[in-house]
Order: C-alpha cells, then sequence, then structure tokens
C-alpha cells in the first residue's frame, strides 16, 4: 500500500511539466520512500518461478540453461556478461542468451520474443527471467572478459555504434550521452563514454521505471533510446544492441551491479 | 653493439607491420561497423532503413578521430550551400506559433506518423522563456536570444541559416538541421523566428 501510493505521488510528480529539480532528486526521494524494495522484486519472484516452469513444447524448465558459469549456474553470471559462447559462436547479452536458453531447452522459438510486443507475451517473460537472474548479481563486480578477441571486437563495434550518426536528426548515442551533467528537459543523461556514467547506468539495468510502472530489460532501454535518436528500429538482440551492451559494460568495468535499477 | 644495431632494423619493421596490421584492423572495424548499422535494423513505420546510411557530413562527424579543421571548414562551406532564404523575404511570423514548435518534441520516430507536423524540440536542448524551468542543456541558453544579440540584418540571417542548417557554422553540431532535413517547414522557422527575436517574446524578457 505505501508503494502504491508513493509510486503515484511520484509519477504525478515526474509527469508535472515545468519544475527546478532534475529528476534525480526525485528518484532519491522515492527511495527512500520505499527504502524496504523496489517493484523490481516482483518481476524477479516471477522469473523464479518461471526458471523453474516446465514451459514450451518440450515441456523443459529453464534449470539447465548455461549462462556462461556452467548449466544452472545463476550466481554471478550477468557480472561477466555479455560473453563470448562457444556453442552458438556469438558475443550474447543477457536477453539473447535467454533466447538461446529458451530455444534449445524448451522449445520455444526466439522470434515468439523478437517479433513480438513490449511488455506482453514472450517479451513479458524474458523480462522476469532478466530481473531473476541479475538479482544474483547484485554487489558483484562488473567482470567483462575482455581478453576474449570475440568480446574485443564487439567491443570495438559498440564503440564505433555509440558515435555512429544518422537520420533526420544526425543524432548518434554521444549526442546525448556524451558528455557530464547534461539533460533533455528534466532528465538526467549520463555520459556512457566514462567509467562513472557506465556505471551508473550499465549497472542498474534492467530496471523498473516510476514513470510508467514499467520492468524494461536493456534491450527495452536501447530500443527507446534509438527511437529517439530517429533511426529504424533495432531488431530485438541484434548485433548492435549487444555491441552497444558490450561498450557500456567494458566502460563500466570493476563496477559494482545494483541490479535491478530504479529509475525514473 | 653488434646485437643492437641487428634488432634495430628487425625491431623497426615489427613495429611497422604491427601498425600497418592494427590500421587495417580498425578500417576493418569500421566496415564491420557500417554493415552492422544496415543489418541490425529493420523499418518500422515513417522509420525507414535509409535512415541507417550516412550522409558525408555524419559519417566524418562520427568517426574516432574528429575531422581536421579544413575538413570542417569545407562540410560548412557545402552544408551553407543548402540554406534555403525566405520566398517573400519575410524573416518571421507569429511567435506564439513559435512557442509551441519551440516546445514540442515531437516528430520523426517510428511511433509517429507520416504528414503530421513536427516540433523544433528546442527546449529540449535550450533554455528560451525564463518562465519555462523544464529545459535541457545540451545547447547554450537562448534567453533574451533578440534582445542580447540585437536584430540587424547579419543577426537575423545569421539565425535564419542555423535554424535552417545548423552545419553551415559548425560542421559537426548537434543541432538538427531544422530546415534542410525537412524537420521544420520555412512557415514554421518563420515562427520560431519570431519566437528569438520579437520583443514581445517571453524569450526576451
Ligand atoms: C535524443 C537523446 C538520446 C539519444 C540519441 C540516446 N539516448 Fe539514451 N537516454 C536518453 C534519455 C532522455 C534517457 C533517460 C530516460 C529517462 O530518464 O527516462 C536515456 C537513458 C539511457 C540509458 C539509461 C541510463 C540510466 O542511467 O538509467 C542508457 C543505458 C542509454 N540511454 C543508452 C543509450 C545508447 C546506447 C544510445 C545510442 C543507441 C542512446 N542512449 C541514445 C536520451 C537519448
Ligand atoms: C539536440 C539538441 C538541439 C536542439 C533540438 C536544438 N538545438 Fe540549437 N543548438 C544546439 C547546440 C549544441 C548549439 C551550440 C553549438 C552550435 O552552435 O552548433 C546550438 C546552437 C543554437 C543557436 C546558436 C546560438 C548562438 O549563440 O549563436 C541557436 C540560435 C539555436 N541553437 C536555436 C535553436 C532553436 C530555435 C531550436 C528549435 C527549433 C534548436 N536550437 C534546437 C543544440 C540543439
Amino acid at each position: 500500500m505505501r508503494k502504491t501510493l508513493g509510486m503515484a505521488a511520484l509519477a504525478a510528480v515526474l509527469a508535472g511539466g515545468a519544475q527546478a529539480q532534475s529528476t534525480a532528486d526525485e528518484i532519491a526521494k522515492y527511495r527512500e520512500m520505499i527504502a524496504d524494495g523496489n517493484p523490481a522484486e516482483l518481476f524477479e519472484m516471477e522469473g523464479e518461478s518461471l526458471w523453474k516452469t516446465p514451459r514450451g513444447p518440450k515441456k523443459a524448465t529453464l534449470e539447465q540453461c548455461d549462462l556462461g558459469q556452467g548449466p544452472g549456474v545463476v550466481d554471478g553470471a550477468f557480472a561477466r556478461m555479455p560473453r563470448y559462447f562457444a556453442d552458438t559462436g556469438r558475443v550474447q547479452d543477457l536477453e539473447s542468451r535467454l533466447l538461446t536458453c529458451m530455444e534449445t531447452l524448451q522449445g520455444i522459438p526466439a522470434s515468439a520474443v523478437v517479433d513480438g510486443d513490449w511488455n506482453k507475451g514472450e517479451r513479458k517473460t524474458m523480462d522476469a527471467l532478466a530481473a531473476y537472474v541479475v538479482t544474483h548479481s547484485r554487489g558483484q563486480k562488473i567482470q567483462l572478459d575482455l581478453a576474449n578477441p570475440q568480446t574485443r571486437r564487439m567491443y570495438e563495434l559498440g564503440k564505433r555504434a555509440f558515435y555512429y550518426r544518422s537520420g533526420p536528426m544526425d543524432f548518434s548515442c554521444s549526442t546525448c550521452h556524451g558528455e557530464d551533467g547534461k539533460r533533455i528537459r528534466l532528465q538526467d543523461l549520463p555520459n556512457l563514454t566514462h567509467k562513472e556514467g557506465a556505471i551508473a547506468a550499465w549497472g542498474s539495468w534492467p530496471a523498473y521505471r516510476v514513470s510508467n510502472s514499467q520492468f524494461w530489460t536493456m534491450q527495452h532501454r536501447l530500443n527507446d533510446c534509438f527511437r529517439q535518436q530517429r533511426t529504424a528500429e533495432p531488431e530485438f538482440a541484434s548485433e548492435v544492441t549487444v555491441a552497444l551492451s558490450v561498450y557500456m559494460a567494458a566502460t563500466a568495468q570493476g563496477g559494482v551491479l545494483q541490479t535491478p535499477g530504479l529509475k525514473r | 653493439m653488434k646485437a643492437v644495431s641487428i634488432l634495430r632494423p628487425a625491431l623497426a619493421a615489427l613495429l611497422a607491420a604491427t601498425a600497418g596490421l592494427s590500421a587495417a584492423a580498425g578500417e576493418d572495424y569500421d566496415a564491420q561497423t557500417r554493415e552492422m548499422m544496415q543489418s541490425s535494423f529493420k523499418e518500422n513505420g515513417i522509420a525507414s532503413k535509409y535512415r541507417q546510411l550516412q550522409l558525408d557530413f555524419q559519417k566524418a562527424c562520427s568517426a574516432l578521430v574528429p575531422p581536421s579543421a579544413a575538413a570542417m571548414k569545407q562540410i560548412e562551406a557545402e552544408q551553407m550551400q543548402t540554406v534555403r532564404w525566405p520566398d517573400d523575404g519575410k524573416f518571421f511570423g507569429d511567435w506564439k506559433e513559435g512557442e509551441k514548435i519551440a516546445q514540442s518534441g515531437r516528430g520523426l520516430t517510428w511511433t509517429d506518423k507520416a504528414g503530421e507536423s513536427n516540433g523544433g524540440g528546442c527546449y529540449n536542448c535550450h533554455q528560451l522563456a525564463p518562465q519555462e524551468l523544464s529545459f535541457g542543456t545540451i545547447g547554450p541558453s537562448l534567453h533574451r536570444y533578440g534582445k542580447l544579440r540585437g536584430s540587424d540584418e547579419g543577426m537575423v540571417k545569421y539565425t535564419w541559416g542555423k535554424l535552417w542548417n545548423a552545419k553551415a557554422y559548425n560542421a559537426c553540431s548537434q543541432m538538427p538541421r531544422m530546415g534542410d532535413a525537412h524537420i521544420l517547414s520555412e512557415a514554421q522557422i518563420k515562427h520560431v523566428m519570431a519566437y528569438l527575436f520579437d520583443p514581445a517574446s517571453p524569450v526576451n524578457q
């Protein structure tokens, strides 16, 4: 009850147009208000139960899913992602790896997520699963294997994608996230090219968003940033989304994960 | 002594080879990135895949090493050619309309529809009227723009050109090309001009 009230109050504050304060201060107040927890916990609990529920044509659970630390090991897995997986021959972020597990273990086709809609069906399942997995890396240090040549390559592509300007507004990620202390309207823009900003951002996604009461994965976050950038739409779990994730996570290397996060 | 002289040419050759290698790898990453910026995207509504291709200046301004001063001058000269001056010689519309355009950040995303008129998104990046506290800081404050800068012909033309194509004055500007990229119509740009210059506009209070 307390949570619901707090959320409504904050949503109202955030929706209101003209205020001098940036949203960071409001989020801080909200955090105090719900000191006992983040609404993302509900997604995390749902994710845990989905992880252990037999699903799909193969009626299997995800308990044998290999997130890089061996089949079934969830603890610390997200802190080392994105990473190279020999079985798929690709560098994968959490969401694309979950797609692999859903497909191979449960027989659920990746298209169920890739061609789906946000907050619905298998994409919603993905949100909950992601919430579950990242909770088991909270408090751990981001440690990408940058010695791996495939990961290294994705870092190089991700960095270039970050500065890639195109479209009717000539924007790139760096237009909005390339300098310290910038805002769009009242929304603070983290500088993702520096360690501090990258830790604040990468280290707290996926996240519960107070402004729309939704849980968003990094895939969803990036999709909406590309929308604001006025590009065409990136495919779910496409190479560019993984490359950008490697770039952000590598920039945040060594930072402590606060996942799942709580955001505007 | 002898060892050193043998080593030296060998080392020089090795260094040259690795320098060549890393340059080649860098070019390769650029090409792979361009390919990825196509293959990872799909068309959605008005957001076509053409948006993934880069204009020459967009490409130059995306490089990890910024363009040289000479290259910037060249881009600016080229972009200046795109500026269209008002057909009727009138630079100003209605500041009240201009305010709405400055306030609205809508348009051109894949959730927008074709044919709707776009906003200029000025408040996303600039402070303008002092009573509007919700403003971004990517660009400089434009509060009192007309009052401080005056409205002689040079200033008016510069501002019109800046709105039409910001890259004509600053090759890699973060500001969109409002006229050249068809974000705003000529009539809308006139309204925004009035919002910046009109003594009655809240911007100049
Ligand atoms: C037009 C401006 C704009 C562009 C371009 C843009 N973003 Fe964003 N981004 C935002 C805004 C605004 C927010 C904060 C949203 C909020 O407060 O709800 C944000 C938030 C984020 C966050 C979460 C930060 C945090 O601390 O919670 C990440 C990560 C991010 N963007 C990455 C990117 C990447 C990568 C790109 C390039 C593909 C990109 N953005 C392009 C405007 C932009
Ligand atoms: C994405 C951010 C962005 C948006 C949107 C934007 N601008 Fe800008 N603008 C900038 C930046 C950054 C500069 C400073 C660098 C430069 O001059 O290119 C600038 C510079 C200017 C200047 C020149 C200021 C001077 O001192 O000479 C004017 C005038 C201006 N903008 C007006 C506008 C108006 C009016 C709009 C809305 C139609 C607008 N801008 C939208 C980012 C933006």
